[in-house]
């Protein structure tokens, strides 16, 4: 199949496909409904898009023919119960795909903070009991949201047991048992905005996006909300990077030590610094950071890239990232130089390259 | 019997004009619907059968609580619209 680009927006799901270094848009799904994430299962091919309907709550869809027609499939959701404070989804924000060895699975991350798993492509969704029961999530917090969510889900490419997940603010977990156990893998984050005595709380650390090397499964990035962390230990003790704010990082494939970043000022601003727009690149294992800016527009620039609007193809070489302004930029050079692909777009949620 | 209309947003899953429903109870003629047009339940309701936050319920023009709308009491012709609060942007 050809490469295909998804953008979810405030406005619907948008497809393009790629044309030789260029991008043909396709049309527009989900007209006017909010897109929370897009996943598209690299096993069979089934579009995943799910939806924030505001009125109407949360809601997913599946397409099993590449986006030509879509049905609706259950929603994760707690089971019900008396009481009054009782969990409800209110949004799902989180999508992926186990591997070749758990055919049909998909997790699942939402607000409230919980862990949902499908075995049967989303026709049905289990909630994992043992992540919704652990003593410590009394500790967790929104950021920025109502409450605690669980926005990054990270599926070892070689063992679909292994999980990794972040959670805004309640730090990184991770289970080596397919979600039987969980533990708390944030050593080494810190958290600015927190009296000294809490800094290193791993129950109060706020990343804002975890990604994984696929050639490389223990090398992770993490942009968090006062620093970019890595680890070379598969989570297990993290270094800091930088202390630049931000919300997307994208991962090279295949290189370890390269990664993307859009830097923003934190974190009461949360625009480029100085109206300055910019992506920043490491390709040393982040020692160092290249700050770039060809193809990007001059000052004053307001555009913010959310946590799940930047996207790498499996080469390293295609990047596509959109803003909160409705910008839309594309790079077939490993992100050293952009080009505008839309400036009239609805605010970008969420980027995803369809491979 | 009672008429139970629903927001055009919803055309896709609601039943199409008023349904007709004979209920004690609002949540129990709600329940009798939800039964025939499954999907529709949860663009009103959330797992907890708890209104949606951005969802009204009208019974002859006057505005239901968000709480306890599930115990009102419906009676023959009762007109009841579920709409949605106008949001967003």
């Amino acid at each position: 199949m050809s490469l295909r680009l998804a953008i979810g927006s405030r406005k619907g799901l948008l497809l393009y496909t790629a044309e030789g270094d260029d991008w043909r848009y396709d049309g527009v799904s989900f007209r006017a409904t909010p897109v929370t994430m897009m996943l598209r299962d690299p096993r069979d091919g089934c579009l995943y898009v799910a939806l924030e309907h505001g009125h109407f709550g949360p809601k997913l869809h599946r397409s099993d023919d590449d986006g030509a027609t879509w049905r609706e499939i259950a929603t994760p959701a707690f089971a019900k119960s008396d009481e009054a404070d009782a969990p409800a989804v209110k949004q799902i924000w989180a999508l992926e795909a186990a591997g070749a060895d758990q055919p049909g699975v998909i997790w699942a991350g939402t607000m409230p903070a919980a862990m949902f798993r499908s075995h049967d492509k989303g026709e049905s969704w289990q909630l994992n009991d043992a992540f919704w029961a652990l003593p410590e999530r009394t500790q967790w917090f929104g950021g920025g949201n109502d409450a605690a969510v669980i926005h990054s889900v990270s599926i070892h490419p070689e063992n679909s047991a292994k999980v990794a997940l972040a959670i805004s603010c309640g730090g990184v977990w991770q289970t080596a048992d397919g979600g039987a156990s969980w533990q708390n893998t944030s050593k080494g984050l810190w958290a600015a905005y927190m009296p000294p005595e809490k800094r290193e709380d791993p129950n109060v650390q706020d990343p804002h996006r975890l990604v994984r090397c696929t050639a490389d499964p223990d090398r992770l990035y993490v942009q968090h909300h006062n620093a970019v962390f890595g680890s070379a230990d598969g989570g297990q003790q993290w270094q800091t990077l930088s202390e630049a704010f931000g919300f997307a990082v994208a991962a090279h494939p295949q290189d370890p030590l390269t990664a993307w970043f859009v830097p923003a000022e934190k974190d009461e601003f949360r625009l480029p610094r100085d109206e300055d727009f910019c992506i920043t690149k490491t390709d040393d294992g982040g020692k160092t950071f290249r700050r770039i800016t060809k193809g990007l527009p001059p000052k004053p620039a307001f555009d913010l890239v959310l946590r799940h609007a930047l996207d790498v193809d499996r080469t390293g070489r295609r990047l596509a990232f959109g803003s909160t302004t409705g910008n839309l930029w594309i790079s077939s050079d490993a992100g050293e130089g952009w080009k505008l692909l839309s400036g009239h777009l609805p605010p970008v949620y969420c980027v995803r390259m369809l491979e | 019997m009672a008429r139970i209309s629903f927001t055009a947003h919803l055309r896709k899953i609601a039943p199409a004009g008023a349904t007709q429903v004979q209920a004690p109870t609002l949540g129990r003629a709600l329940s009798e619907i939800f039964a025939r047009a499954p999907k529709l339940k949860g663009y009103v309701v959330d797992e907890q059968d708890r209104l949606r936050r951005h969802v009204v319920i009208f019974v002859n023009g006057m505005r239901l609580a968000p709480v306890g709308w599930a115990d009102v009491a419906l009676h023959d012709d009762d007109d009841v619209y579920v709409m949605q609060a106008l949001s967003g942007g």
